[in-house]
């Protein structure tokens, strides 16, 4: 009869993310002066549904643990207890620990057992701390929230519910369990429970998946009606019920304590009926809006995905359509006759048509929106921007942007790290802001846009921008460019320069960034994914910073390129320019290597049938093209035979049948049905570079 | 229950079928449930810097599929592809299940043979046996068998530097 509950440990996981993250997100939004009764009913919700899940797959130490913050949540929700900033710091710090244990639970690492503990007493501390001072103090408004909860529950008067469950004797085979009931409304107040056993048959009668007993509770709390209705909602219709106030007496507040001791594990078993007791007080559970908070948050890091119905249905249709036009396809090639060409012409257009679109829909299916990735920033920008003093302002936009996922997941890194330069090297501190005639608190925006088929993302804030000669002087410094150059150089050329290995503009080291490897991490990370990032800065006004990333990882823009008789595809993301040469622009560098003089610079020479060992292909530099690349060393020049056309193409990957191929980065199959490769420009220029053209397998047996 | 009748209906507790093909007037052969498909030999995208035998990858129905030239592997006379088939084999290697190809010059038959009949492959040392699971008669002639997984997977790189100066 006992169902495996683990299938179902990884949607918990999954919701539980969600609910973290919008218990975070709600505590972000919480302001000390205006505390909004929904955002503490979100909130408590999840923290609620994740204690609930935590407890029915055993997870102890996070149901526990999130006990304590429900507690806390629960009082701040009546109006019980002010919000503080610092109240919200111990939630968002305990918010992190239920993650650290969910991640510690789901991939079965090790537990940071004094964090925890660290976060676990600060809860308690605050827990049993009366509520600081009036100026902090807030009380809740409960009409804002939107259910049905709108009397005032005045924490100060108990009630006595006397309430009496008879379920019907087929209970259980509904799934239910009248002790799950009864911790749930012990975590509301005092309950005492008596145990009828009237109904009890003979021992040899008893069937055992029969409930024969029924039970009379006495429930002092500072609950509505309701809210008991609410627990026995899973049961109505299978119980006789009925909940009297038999006492409309105020009784004096319980005090609240650390004690956890009742959860639902710990409750006594069914047929040894003793006093549920537990020393706090508790208001109505709304699981029936649970969903509702979890939708707005997006899917943690996982390798299920959520896709929208839309979307889904969409799919169907197009596959419905498919089916059509093969069925109409199929009929025409049974009696073909060949005035029926036209015909069979225009089913082969909707055919394309018709698989072009599934493609594209099927694409759709890995896009998720950027929120995903913006949904941390704001608590980045909260902490950094605690952690300096400064005080900053996120602005998001764009969020429903959607990306595919991988890319997401690859760009969330150097974003973090951009959003929090821009907070601790872009935003000035206070008072340098206000004597600069600027607004005390710093604006960092971000972003996201489709642009083409391509997707930006902005990064700006009005903070000091770059200094130029700053930059400059760091440079001369490290020796990344001699003076000369330095005053030739343009402002958008020395700002780049920001992102050469290894430099880094900060006064001083900070904790927070300015440790020298950002930002060139920053840009080989969004080259890596095929993508360009740009500094727009201007001195005293504050930076942008463009990054500009390809939609999906499953496709790219391709320019094949043809050597001797074989095709490749060079990304075109890649490709600065395409250019024929004279002989006179070649120059010999110690009689090998050869570079040609492009405006003013001097460009090597890379020969791709010399690293492919290709032959039949054009061998003398003035016949072929130059493809012109760059990578972190420069730009280099690529020689090809010729330049076949642009497509997009679709990336198949060489390791799964075979391995990866050093210098490529995957492979494409192209209109003919023929395999092209898919030429990884800066590990090809790196294996050059490195190796130059000795190969290392034999070439004849 | 079900494990009675199964057993019922093998023949023979030891018998495995391979599949046998002609490479170069021998016969090999390989073990039928890994043999994926047999295709029609069709030039293949050459990999650049891949050892000599690796013919290059085909487009196997969006996959993309190497394909060895086991007479290169062999080191028996090459010779062009025309007539040549390929078959599409599943390999076990570190990376998982792996499809590839190899080049035959024909398909011959299904050889049913008991496992009692295998013989270690014995030439004196002057014969790679590294890929041979073994011998087996068929008729008049000898069947060699191939170990798909060492041929194709794992160590495939290693093992062809080694041949190449063998």
């Amino acid at each position: 009869m006992s169902i495996d509950i683990s299938q179902f440990l990884n949607v918990f996981y999954e919701e539980s993310f969600e609910g973290l993250a919008v218990m975070e997100q709600g505590l972000l939004g919480l302001d000390p002066d205006a505390v909004d009764g929904e955002a503490i009913n979100a909130i408590f919700r999840a923290a609620h549904s994740i204690k609930g899940g935590a407890g029915t797959f055993g997870l102890n130490e996070v149901s526990e643990f999130t006990h304590t913050m429900e507690t806390l949540l629960d009082e701040i929700r009546d109006g019980a207890r002010g919000v503080t900033t610092s109240s919200i710091n111990v939630l968002l710090r305990a918010t992190d620990c239920i993650q650290h244990l969910l991640k510690a639970s789901q991939e079965g690492s090790d537990v940071d057992q004094a964090t925890i503990e660290t976060v676990s007493s600060e809860l308690e501390q605050l827990l049993s701390s009366e509520d600081e001072t009036d100026s902090d103090k807030v009380s809740v408004d409960p009409h804002g929230d939107s259910l049905d909860q709108t009397l005032q529950i005045d924490s100060e008067s108990m009630r006595v519910w006397s309430i009496s469950f008879k379920p019907a004797p087929y209970l259980f085979t509904t799934g239910n369990d009248p002790v799950r009931l009864f911790s749930e409304l012990a975590d509301m107040g005092d309950v005492d429970i008596v145990t009828h056993t009237s109904r009890l048959p003979d021992f040899n009668d008893l069937d055992p998946e029969q409930c024969y007993l029924d039970w009379s509770l006495t429930l002092r709390a500072s609950v509505e009606k309701s809210a008991i209705e609410e627990v026995f909602e899973w049961v109505e219709g299978d119980c006789e019920l009925s909940i009297e106030l038999s006492q409309d007496t105020a009784l004096e507040k319980t005090m609240v304590t650390d004690e956890t001791a009742s959860e639902p594990e710990s409750a006594p078993a069914e047929n040894g009926p003793s006093p549920i007791k537990d020393t706090q007080t508790r208001a109505p559970q709304q699981k029936t809006t649970q969903a509702k908070a979890q939708k707005k948050a997006n899917v943690a890091e996982n390798s299920s995905i959520r896709v929208g119905i839309d979307k889904v249905d969409h799919l169907i249709n197009l596959v419905g359509e498919l089916v059509i036009t093969q069925s109409m396809l199929g009929q025409l090639g049974e009696v073909f006759e060949i005035n029926a060409l036209e015909q069979l012409k225009d089913g082969l257009a909707q055919f394309e048509r018709n698989t072009r679109e599934l493609q594209e829909s099927v694409m759709r299916i890995r896009m998720i929106p950027i929120s995903f990735a913006f949904n941390r920033f704001p608590r980045l920008v909260h902490d950094v921007s605690a952690k300096l003093g400064k005080k900053v302002d996120l602005q998001v936009s764009g969020e429903e942007t959607e990306v595919d996922k991988t890319v997401i997941e690859k760009i969330i890194d150097p974003l973090v790290h951009l959003v929090r330069n821009a907070v601790d090297h872009g935003i000035e501190a206070p008072n340098a802001r206000l004597a600069s005639g600027k607004p005390e608190a710093g604006t960092v925006t971000l972003s996201a846009a489709h642009r083409g088929g391509n997707i930006v993302i902005e990064i700006t804030d009005d903070g000091a921008g770059l200094k130029r000669e700053k930059i400059l002087g760091k440079a001369f410094e490290k020796q990344i460019i001699t003076e000369d150059d330095g005053e030739r150089m343009t402002d958008d050329d020395v700002y780049n320069l920001i992102f050469h290995p290894g430099f880094s503009t900060a006064d001083t080291i900070s904790d927070v960034s300015g440790r020298g490897v950002g930002m060139d991490v920053v840009r080989s990370n969004i080259r890596e994914l095929g993508g360009t990032v740009e500094i727009n800065s201007t001195e005293g006004q504050g930076s942008t910073i463009l990054v500009r990333l390809p939609l999906t990882l499953a496709i790219l823009d391709g320019q094949t390129v043809a050597i001797g008789e074989e095709t490749y595809i060079v990304p075109l993301a890649s490709i600065i320019e395409s250019i024929q040469i004279k002989p006179s622009q070649i120059n010999m560098v110690a009689g090998k290597g050869e570079t040609f003089k492009l405006r003013d610079s001097f460009i090597p020479i890379v020969r791709l049938h010399d690293i492919f060992d290709i032959k039949n292909s054009i061998q003398e530099l003035s016949e072929g093209l130059l493809v012109i690349v760059e990578d972190s060393n420069g730009p280099k020049g690529i020689f090809v035979d010729r330049l076949l056309g642009q497509q997009q193409v679709v990336i198949k990957s060489l390791d799964a049948n075979y391995k990866k191929i050093p210098g490529f980065s995957g492979a494409t199959i192209l209109g003919d049905g023929s395999v092209a490769l898919i030429i990884d420009i800066p590990e090809m220029l790196r294996l050059a570079t490195q190796s130059g053209p000795a190969i290392t397998y034999p070439l004849t047996a | 229950m079900d494990e009675v009748n199964i057993q019922h209906e093998q023949p023979g507790d030891n018998e495995q079928q391979y599949m046998t093909f002609l490479l170069a007037g021998e016969i090999y052969g390989v073990d039928i449930l890994r043999v994926r498909e047999i295709r029609g030999w069709e030039r293949a995208t050459r990999v650049p810097n891949a050892p000599v035998y690796m013919k290059g990858v085909i487009n196997l129905r969006g996959l993309i599929v190497p394909v060895f030239d086991l007479r290169e592997r062999f080191q028996l006379d090459a010779e062009n592809h025309h007539d040549a088939v390929v078959i599409i084999l599943r390999v076990q290697s570190a990376e998982g299940e792996q499809e590839m190809g190899v080049i035959a010059d024909a398909v011959s038959e299904v050889l049913k043979t008991d496992s009692s009949m295998l013989r270690a492959p014995e030439f004196g040392g002057r014969v790679d046996t590294r890929f041979m699971e073994g011998l087996v008669p068929s008729g008049e002639r000898m069947v060699m068998l191939l170990n798909v997984d060492k041929l194709l997977g794992g160590s495939v790189e290693h093992s062809a530097d080694g041949m190449a100066v063998a």
